[in-house]
């Protein structure tokens, strides 16, 4: 017999599981500077790197000389292509099928490319022996227009055979990449062509960064003893770094070990392999000791992958009434000097073939031609899953546009248009299965907090008193209505490399009943060590607080993706769920053996099993744990341990209604963010509060890309963002209150039902943003004006329209 | 982000600071707050071998008001700009404008001495201290002089002060009448896209004097004379203002860079100097 207190709700509270507004674990060290992150590894006899880049976007390198660099007390190496041609690594593949220069071989192809890899005894010798390395150039005809790339004879890619297929089929042009289309371009261009009313628009989505805090950088150390590599480094997908580092160099993979530290913040800009990783591992090859490489500020948003650079030119038809008949989308995608974008392989314009959104359309086509111009790789997916931030932007713009030609309010034709509760699982006409949603519901829920009727009076009243010049003010109001695309994914149609998008977790119940569980994914900000352990606190009975989570180091954590595309909750916390139920359907087994009961006698309750209607009689977690190691039970392994590979059924579609409200100084082109309110549906919601974090976070990612981040280039192909002067990054001043709300519809195939949700806001927020800005200007004329918003171009459209007059 | 190497020293009277200065000439520099200096030499845009650090030098810094004169040594931070209760009394537009500069982390080191000496038409000094009529005292080989304000910016990062000069003080008459520091920036922590300082007296119902500078519209600041003789001697009105903004956009010369081409940069100018006449007049 045993005593039952604390009660079940007191022992629900211990647990801090699902729903539980847990305080994030990792903060204790964050708040204060106890992190550790790439640049805290310190090794005996490190040495450390930096790179001589270009300072031009195009021209031919005539001769490189080390001498004088050499010279200098205290410098190691200097390391240029020609000293990594033998080990085959001056060149390296990208995650998109195309390869990349190492070290610049010949010819440079963007300002800031690495051209020579300086290694000395310390960080300060090393930059001044980059300015002793001579590099002589001859400069080539500049091209940072993908349109004008297109006709150009300029060639920039002299390593391709102009005649051969690239990675994703036939090229048509030297400086083409690939065409990707989707969807039914005839049947589209049909309805086009008969539809009662048609819109189109250019969209641009301009090129930005993601600047994470913590900039790139790693720390390799070759033990020529053991034979054993470790590098450590800012890696959002370690595993998949060793299986990459494995198959350039040539070491066998049980010989490398990568460690994810700490990652100040990622947003897709750590997912790919930059030169300076490989640099740094050759050089502790060829030296023998330790190299670190450490990225500044402006080589990150130099050379680092840029996300978005999109012209988006779109069509959509409707009926008179305004239920949309067909969308036709083509993109021109920028993709810099080399094909570095971060997508599954089969995708590559990522899941752009979500651009219907949460549309019901029944015909759609979608084409993307890839491009080469004098800019820097990348094309990740910044705080999103490959590309939904463009697909969202388009549709959402699309849409806004479509409610001018028809002259109807743009909430209700989102209304009419949503895809219904009932449809769902939704095919789409692009290709995609939505899982689940209610979109009716939430939209009717924004609009009624924000008391949409009562804005747009206002809203008119305001027009009236500007025509009557009582006000120099504009009101705009933004909404945006998002469906993602998160959790890539299953594997038969998503791999990176080859290696199937699977994830996973290994858990391991300690005797005395607490646990560590490891995963194949890596937190850079997201809170895993808390949202999992309550996941698991749930699944297993045992408390969060006695569960460690522990991610990053391949030697121990078991093979993963890595955390990108919002898809650690989906893909890897699915599988920590269904390892805890392994290890629940053991101890299951334990318990009946210890209340001498048959298995089938007893349920999980809590944190406990009990005997079905016998509630006094149980087995608490903790004890099922000591039995499992100290009790020889007949027919049970001993020990409780369980390991889960989950590959999803299918990826999951999280959404959200989000409504702006900004009032723009005509001629200052100043906007100020009067409200945002944010609806999420992300499914079940494991901690709310770090959600509404993530919210938050995202959010004001968004607020930069729609009101100014970006990276610029001059006609010569001189970035003209490289600082944090430029490049916008929002600080709290520039941040406005959020109001964030909810509406819960679980994933249907995911073990827990949630969905994920920390790009999503990011994803639905900048075209919400970007629709405030222009329906600021409607009712003076303005169909589109392109991102980003900042207080010239903003100027410049209230300028185009006249009102300055 | 790594500056070259350089030598560093720490005198602690001026004397001391100027025979390196003498020295080393056009090779050494003061360092003061440092941040302005010291980004441009992580950039590798200045060069500096010998680094003269001005923090221990005695008798630089302090606020005095007296004698309807204010003084404000060269190594007085902007954060006690700001929270000097006796300099808001005697001219409250310094610490309006000195809560306008940068962020609180660089206002607890940039110097008002620093932002004046510096010479980037971007500080947000220089052009305040024009519109006050200040004059900056510099100290050299030859001993102490004054320089007016008006006359000391030649060009970007040049002004009058000589290599072997130090800026030790700022000093400029109690302002009277109203006064307002307006300025556009694209977020905290920037440079101003356009900024006005505006000083203005109003007597019966009429402006009996008035002063106006401009902030990064030129390659140094604007004090712009006929912008305020267009005020002077008038009530103000639409037409005054007009004027002032006309004679205000005839003395600018802005370029484009990424706060917006020359057009928006003039729209923003005369929108910004008609807000700090609007608001220096409802003060005055
Ligand atoms: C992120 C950021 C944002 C900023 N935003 C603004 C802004 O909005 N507005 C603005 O006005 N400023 C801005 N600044 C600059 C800041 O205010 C600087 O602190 C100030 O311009 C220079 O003061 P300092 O004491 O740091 O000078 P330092 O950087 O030490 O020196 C600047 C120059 O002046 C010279 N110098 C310094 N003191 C003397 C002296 N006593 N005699 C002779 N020469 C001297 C130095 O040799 C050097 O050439 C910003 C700075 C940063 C880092």
């Amino acid at each position: 017999m045993n005593d039952l207190t604390p009660d079940r709700d007191e022992r629900v509270a211990n647990l801090k599981g699902m729903g539980c507004s847990r305080k994030r674990v990792e903060d204790v060290r964050f708040t204060q500077g106890k992190g550790n992150y790439v640049d805290d590894v310190k090794l005996p006899g490190m040495l450390h790197s930096d790179f001589v880049r270009s300072p031009y976007a195009h021209a031919r390198i005539k001769s490189i000389n080390i001498d004088a660099a050499m010279a200098l007390d205290g410098v190691v190496a200097v390391l240029t292509a020609k000293d990594l041609e033998p080990l085959g690594l001056h060149w390296m593949p990208t995650l998109a099928g195309d390869k990349q220069m190492v070290l610049a071989d010949g010819k440079v192809l963007f300002q800031g490319q690495e051209v020579a890899f300086v290694v000395a005894k310390d960080r300060y010798i090393a930059a001044d022996a980059v300015e002793l390395v001579e590099v002589e150039y001859e400069e080539l005809p500049v091209i940072v227009d993908p349109f004008k790339s297109l006709e150009s004879d300029v060639v920039l890619r002299e390593d391709l055979d102009p005649t051969a297929d690239g990675a994703h089929g036939p090229r048509k042009h030297h400086n083409h990449i690939f065409t990707w289309e989707v969807g039914d371009e005839k049947a589209t261009n049909e309805v086009l062509d008969e539809a009662e009313v048609v819109a189109e628009d250019m969209f641009y989505y301009h090129r930005t960064h993601p600047c994470p805090l913590e900039t790139c950088g790693s720390v390799a150390s070759m033990d020529k003893v053991n034979g054993k590599l470790t590098l450590w480094g800012t890696f959002q997908a370690p595993h998949v770094v060793r299986t990459v580092a494995s198959l350039l160099s040539g070491i066998e993979e049980h010989n490398i070990r990568v460690i994810s530290p700490d990652i100040g913040g990622g947003f897709g800009n750590k997912v790919g392999v930059y030169p300076g990783y490989v640099c740094s591992i050759v050089a502790s090859i060829v030296t023998g000791k330790p190299v670190k490489w450490i990225e500044d500020r402006m080589e990150n948003l130099m050379s680092t992958a840029f996300a978005r650079d999109y012209w988006m030119k779109g069509k959509i038809s409707a009926t008179k009434e305004g239920k949309i008949t067909s969308v036709h989308c083509h993109v021109t995608a920028d993709h810099g000097a080399f094909d570095a974008c971060a997508d599954p392989t089969k995708f590559p314009a990522g899941f752009m073939n979500i651009c219907t959104g949460s549309y019901d359309i029944p015909v759609a086509y979608l084409g993307v031609d890839g491009v080469y111009t004098n800019k820097a790789p990348g094309g990740v997916s910044y705080r999103c899953s490959f590309r939904v931030t463009e697909a969202v932007y388009f549709i959402e713009r699309m849409i806004e546009v479509l409610a001018i030609e028809l002259n109807m309010d743009p909430a209700e034709l989102r209304r009419i248009n949503f895809i219904k509760k009932e449809q769902f699982p939704y095919k789409a006409a692009l290709g995609w299965e939505y899982d689940s949603g209610d979109y009716h519901t939430a939209w009717d829920k924004a609009l009624k907090a924000v008391d949409y009727d009562g804005l747009r009076a206002e809203q008119a009243q305001r027009v009236e008193d500007f025509k009557a010049g009582k006000t120099r003010k504009l009101m705009g109001i933004g909404l945006s209505f998002f469906t993602e695309i998160v959790g890539a994914g299953p594997v038969k149609n998503c791999d990176i490399l080859g290696m199937g998008m699977f994830d996973s977790c290994e858990i391991r119940i300690h005797p005395t009943g607490s646990a560590i569980a490891r995963l194949g994914t890596i937190s850079q900000g997201q809170g895993h060590a808390t949202t999992f352990a309550q996941i698991l606190a749930s699944e297993i009975g045992i408390s969060a607080d006695s569960i460690t989570i522990e991610e990053g180091d391949t030697d121990t954590a078991p093979y993963g993706l890595g955390t990108y595309g919002s898809r650690s909750t989906p893909v890897a916390g699915a599988a920590t769920a269904m390892a805890g139920r392994k290890i629940r359907a053991k101890a299951q087994m334990i318990a009946a053996y210890l209340l001498e009961v048959h298995d089938d006698d007893v349920e999980f309750d809590v944190d406990r099993f009990v005997v079905k209607g016998a509630p006094e009689r149980f087995k608490t977690m903790k004890e099922i744990a000591y039995a499992a190691y100290n009790q020889a039970i007949p027919g049970v392994e001993p020990g409780l341990e369980a390991v889960s590979y989950y590959d999803p059924p299918n990826m999951t579609y999280p959404f959200g209604a989000y409504v702006c409200v900004m009032d723009i100084d005509v001629d200052t082109g100043v906007p100020d963010i009067r409200r945002f309110y944010a609806l999420d549906d992300c499914g079940t919601r494991i901690n709310p509060m770090v959600i509404e974090g993530q919210v938050h976070g995202g959010l004001t990612e968004a607020l930069a890309v729609a009101l100014g981040q970006e990276i610029a280039y001059d006609d010569m192909g001189n970035v003209k963002t490289g600082t944090l002067m430029d490049f916008f990054l929002p600080t709290a001043w520039e941040t406005p209150n959020y109001e964030t709300d909810y509406t819960v519809t679980p994933s249907p195939h995911h073990p827990i039902g949630a969905k994920g949700v920390g790009e999503s806001p990011h994803v639905g927020g900048v075209p919400c943003f970007s629709n405030a800005v222009n329906d600021a200007f409607k009712a003076f004329g303005l169909r589109h004006t392109q991102m980003p918003h900042d207080h010239w171009r903003i100027w410049k459209t209230a300028n185009g329209l006249g009102l300055h007059d | 982000m790594i500056p070259a190497k350089f030598e560093y020293y720490r005198p602690t009277d001026l004397a001391g600071v100027i025979s390196i200065l003498e020295e080393h000439g056009d090779d050494a520099r003061v360092v003061a707050g440092g941040h302005s200096l010291i980004p441009m030499m992580k950039l590798r845009m200045a060069d500096v071998p010998h680094l003269i650090d001005i923090q221990d030098v005695e008798g630089l810094s302090g606020i005095s008001v007296s004698d309807g004169t204010v003084t404000i040594g060269a190594m007085t931070t902007q954060a006690e700009l700001i929270d000097s209760a006796d300099l808001t009394a005697a001219a409250p537009i310094l610490r309006e404008a000195a809560l306008q500069i940068a962020d609180p982390q660089v206002r607890y080191m940039g110097t008002i001495g620093g932002n004046v000496a510096n010479g980037d038409p971007g500080n947000d000094m220089p052009g305040l201290m024009q519109c006050l009529d200040a004059s900056f005292t510099l100290f050299g080989p030859d001993g102490e002089r004054k320089v007016p304000a008006r006359d000391f910016y030649e060009a970007a990062y040049m002004t009058e002060r000589e290599d072997e000069e130090i800026l030790t003080a700022i000093s400029f008459a109690v302002p009277n009448g109203g006064y307002a520091y307006e300025k556009q920036k694209r977020k905290i922590g920037d440079y101003a896209t356009a900024a006005a300082a505006v000083q203005l007296v109003m007597e019966g119902g009429n402006c009996t004097f008035a002063s106006i500078a401009m902030t990064n519209l030129s390659d140094t600041p604007i004090w712009s004379e006929a912008a305020a003789d267009a005020l002077t001697g008038t009530s103000l009105d639409g037409a005054a203002v007009d004027a002032a903004v006309e004679a205000m956009l005839g003395d600018i010369d802005p370029t484009e860079d990424n706060r917006g081409p020359i057009e928006f940069k003039r729209h923003a100018a005369a929108t910004i100097l008609r807000r700090a006449i609007a608001r220096a007049a409802s003060r005055a």
